[in-house]
């Protein structure tokens, strides 16, 4: 879940939630910091990561043009663990994967736009961080 | 060449314009200082010269020649530093490449504001961490401030 506001395509990040059912939990500490750093990582991705390619060759050769999030420009987050029985899933990709279509969704129900292809960058969205 | 690293005085026999990062590692053997961009971008190679956080991957030994540097080993023997300390009771550690530099850059914060705000902490707190543990970086920080 993402909590945003949009105004004039600039995205203000206040929280994203992620709630997950990944069977018994083997070590609750580090499915939460998985999914923590997964939100993080997949954050940079939708926002303004891409690669591009030019000739054949990558364009992108460092952070200096592929940017990372920093600490600054990390909104809050939260993660929850359903209690479960069942066997234990995987944990490494999901924090990641679902901040995309969790993202675009709070952007269309905040503006009716439909965003189709990633980063949001490249649509003329920039964003901020609240932080409370 | 004359470096002083962790309170111990080095004689150093290289290029002037050998980047500190590689003087640490290849002629003092202390490694826990890393190599990330090479361009002085992810502070992965974070040393505090003269305790002021800076990256060494873009710093000739030139410039330093005479100085005072703390690498991450300088901190304690022992992980008994209260950085370090918070540092595992919030287990901020991923693959743990950036961590070095983010602690040194945390401990000169600290030094500088003993109870920072989270603005305090946005500003100080440039390194690149690619596994995302800013939130526990910044619990650990706010913890080592209580004490």
């Amino acid at each position: 879940m993402a909590d945003i506001t949009v105004k004039d395509k600039v995205i203000t990040l206040h929280k994203l939630v992620t709630v997950i059912d990944c069977g018994v939990a083997v070590h609750p500490d580090n499915i939460r910091a998985q999914l923590e750093g997964g939100m993080v990582y997949g954050l940079a991705a939708v926002l303004r990561g891409e690669i591009t390619l030019e000739n054949g060759a990558v364009k992108q050769s460092n952070f200096t043009d592929y940017p990372m999030l920093t600490m600054s420009e990390t909104p809050r987050t939260e993660s929850y663990i359903l209690p479960s029985t069942a066997p234990p899933g995987g944990i490494g990709e999901p924090g990641t994967a679902t901040i995309a279509p969790a993202l675009a969704n709070a952007i269309y129900a905040g503006t009716a736009t439909r965003v189709r292809s990633l980063p949001l960058s490249k649509h003329g969205f920039s964003f901020s961080v609240a932080r409370t | 060449m004359k470096l002083t690293v962790n309170g111990r005085t080095h004689d150093l026999d290289v290029e002037s314009d050998t980047p500190v990062l590689w003087v640490i590692r290849d002629e003092v053997g202390l490694t826990g200082t890393k190599f990330g961009c090479g361009v002085g971008a992810c502070g992965a190679c974070t040393v505090l010269l003269e305790g002021e956080p800076t990256c060494s991957c873009v710093l000739p030994l030139s410039a330093v020649a005479g100085a005072s540097i703390t690498t991450i080993e300088g901190l304690s023997a022992d992980k008994s530093h209260p950085v370090q300390k918070a540092w595992i009771a919030e287990s901020v550690p991923q693959c743990g490449y950036c961590q070095w530099g983010m602690i040194l850059a945390a401990v000169a914060l600290l030094r500088r504001k003993t109870h920072p705000t989270d603005a305090d902490i946005n500003s100080a707190m440039t390194n690149i961490c690619r596994c995302g543990t800013y939130d526990r970086v910044r619990k650990a920080i706010h913890k080592a401030a209580k004490g």
